[in-house]
């Protein structure tokens, strides 16, 4: 079925053409004035543009940057190596070696220690699975930075040494949370050598 | 012609090269730029001379057309396959050389008398005086048409030799918008060659100049001024007349299939183009060089019952002219960028309803107001 489209009647000012050039004309005047004989920031000024490596947009709180691996008291990894985050990452970037205590260590037989933690932050598709897994609040994505460019690959592959030496957003490279070592009161003392 | 008036055409000739090959980059950067403030954005700032210490000379953008230049050169020049090679390669100089050639008529400022250049200069002066346009033609403003006409051809040309039917539709858009406006663009002005009763550009300034600022041809022909502006954009294939581009419709219209320095002198030639319009337009509705209360010898100023006269040595009112002439063409470049960036493109059937149902009856209407009142105001 044919349709009818109405086109819209025009007045007579308007199929002149000229009053209305003038009125769009008036408008990207009054712009153009005001944006260039203005101080970038001052009122009047509308320009919003973030020139970018010299001024950056704050990113928000929750903001999901590289990761970082979160130390303990003893500046080291809180990793105890459970594969919990690995095991997750749908992406499959987490490769980590566990090591164990050597003999006499208060940490032996209660938790080990990765000797290997790599990431390929080129694979990482920075979904936060790997810190929604962690049991220990060992691997955080809080560091407030992007991946910045690089042309090697090999220097997207972070390891261990690497994800430690990136600080949180705020700085520190603890979490706010606290940590049982074995031997403290409250830690359950349950694992694979010690029977209670 | 003896040595003196040699040696003077060529600095006229280069005089007027360097200016209008150096407003070709001016305006690639007033252009983005100015439509960067228009919609609020920044524009191009960064291409820049590094000067140690992460800084950079960028002179607010200026350097980015430079940039531009440097990366036409080194892009690949690709030709199409079945593309015809020697129309190919012709087009962009069949574009670009006649729009520079117009400028040879265009006065850009009064007589200079080289033997009064030190003294206020007499009412009647003697020895050689020296125009300032590169050549002085007895067809005057014919020759500007008839140059600029054949812009249409690089136009075509490179739509119709690209094997390209985007190219194809662009190149035959182009002609014909061009040639239809150059009808309007022609009639409209013929008010302006009555009232002035000459051909020639210089003519008619001085005709203004003689009568002062309510002289100028745009309280005289204010019609004719509209009709001349809107067609000498359409004529340059600006937008809102920039139907043979069409990016939407049209991929890049006639030079779709340039690249590199080819492309660059189809844009050149639309920017020079650009230019030789607003210099036109200054010649024949804002007075050329005229600045108000100057006259060849000094100021003179006479109103609300204030006198005051005060000379000038004649190669100081003959700087000021030139000036004064190119600040009105800036001026009005400034403002043909301001329509560019405030209208939409019109649709194909729309721009050639304008040219044939509208501008041109007007143009014509114009001819016959302009005649009845010269007829009977008897001047």
């Amino acid at each position: 079925m044919a349709k009818l489209i109405h086109r819209p009647k025009m007045t007579a000012a308007e199929a002149v053409y000229v009053p209305e050039i003038a009125k769009g004309l008036a408008v990207t005047l009054s712009r153009f004035f005001k944006n260039t004989f203005s101080a970038r920031g001052s009122e009047g000024n509308e320009i919003d543009t973030i020139e970018y490596p010299e001024e950056r947009r704050t990113y928000p709180e929750r903001f999901r940057g590289i990761h970082r691996l979160t130390h303990r008291a003893d500046h080291s990894p809180r990793c105890v190596a459970c594969l919990c985050c690995s095991t997750a990452c749908p992406a499959q970037c987490i490769h980590i070696e566990a090591g164990e205590y050597p003999v006499g260590d208060p940490r032996r037989g209660y938790e080990r220690f990765p000797q290997v933690f790599v990431i390929d932050e080129l694979r990482c598709i920075f979904c936060g699975f790997c810190v929604e897994a962690c049991p220990c609040d060992a691997i955080r994505m809080d560091s407030g930075l992007h991946m910045p460019p690089s042309t090697q690959r090999s220097h997207f592959i972070f390891d261990k040494e690497m994800l430690m030496a990136i600080p949180a957003a705020d700085g520190s490279f603890e979490t706010k949370n606290p940590r049982l070592e074995p031997g403290d009161s409250g830690h359950p003392g349950v694992d694979r050598e010690h029977h209670h | 012609m003896d040595t003196v008036y040699a040696a003077a055409v060529v600095a006229k000739v280069v005089f007027v090269l360097v200016v209008v090959l150096s407003y070709s980059p001016l305006l690639v950067w007033a252009d983005r730029r100015q439509s960067a403030m228009i919609q609020d954005r920044m524009g191009p700032n960064r291409a820049g001379i590094p000067i140690g210490g992460g800084k950079f000379i960028t002179l607010a953008g200026l350097l980015q057309p430079m940039a531009d230049a440097v990366k036409f050169m080194w892009k690949e020049d690709f030709i199409p396959p079945k593309a015809d090679k020697l129309l190919h390669a012709l087009a962009p100089i069949i574009a670009v050389i006649p729009t520079i050639a117009a400028f040879a008529v265009i006065p850009f400022g009064d007589v200079i008398w080289l033997d009064h250049l030190n003294e206020v200069l007499p009412a009647e002066p003697h020895g050689r005086g020296i125009p300032l346009q590169v050549a002085t033609l007895n067809i005057g403003i014919l020759y500007v048409f008839a140059v600029s006409g054949m812009g249409v051809v690089g136009a075509a040309v490179a739509g119709y030799c690209s094997d390209n039917k985007y190219s194809l539709l662009g190149g035959l858009r182009a002609a014909g918008q061009m040639v239809s406006y150059e009808v309007t663009l022609g009639l409209s002005l013929v008010g302006c060659f009555m009232l002035y009763n000459s051909l020639l550009l210089e003519d008619m300034v001085a005709w203004q100049v003689d009568r002062g600022v309510m002289g100028w041809g745009i309280w005289r022909q204010p019609l004719g001024f509209i009709l001349f502006y809107a067609g000498s954009i359409a004529e340059t294939k600006r937008i809102p007349f920039d139907i043979p581009e069409g990016e939407s419709e049209l991929a890049g219209g006639y030079f779709t299939e340039y690249s590199g320095m080819k492309f660059g002198m189809f844009m050149m030639s639309e920017y020079i183009a650009m230019v030789v319009s607003c210099t036109l337009l200054t010649c024949m509705f804002f007075g050329g060089w005229d600045v108000p209360f100057m006259q060849r010898d000094g100021l003179h100023i006479h109103m609300f019952g204030f006198h005051a006269d005060y000379t000038m040595l004649h190669w100081v009112v003959s700087v000021i002219y030139v000036i004064t002439f190119l600040a009105k063409t800036t001026v009005l470049l400034w403002f043909t960028l301001m329509i560019r960036w405030s209208l939409p493109r019109f649709r194909y059937d729309q721009v050639m309803k304008m040219c044939w149902r509208y501008m041109l009856p007007l143009s014509l209407a114009n001819i016959f107001i302009t005649g009845m009142v010269i007829l009977f105001s008897g001047s």
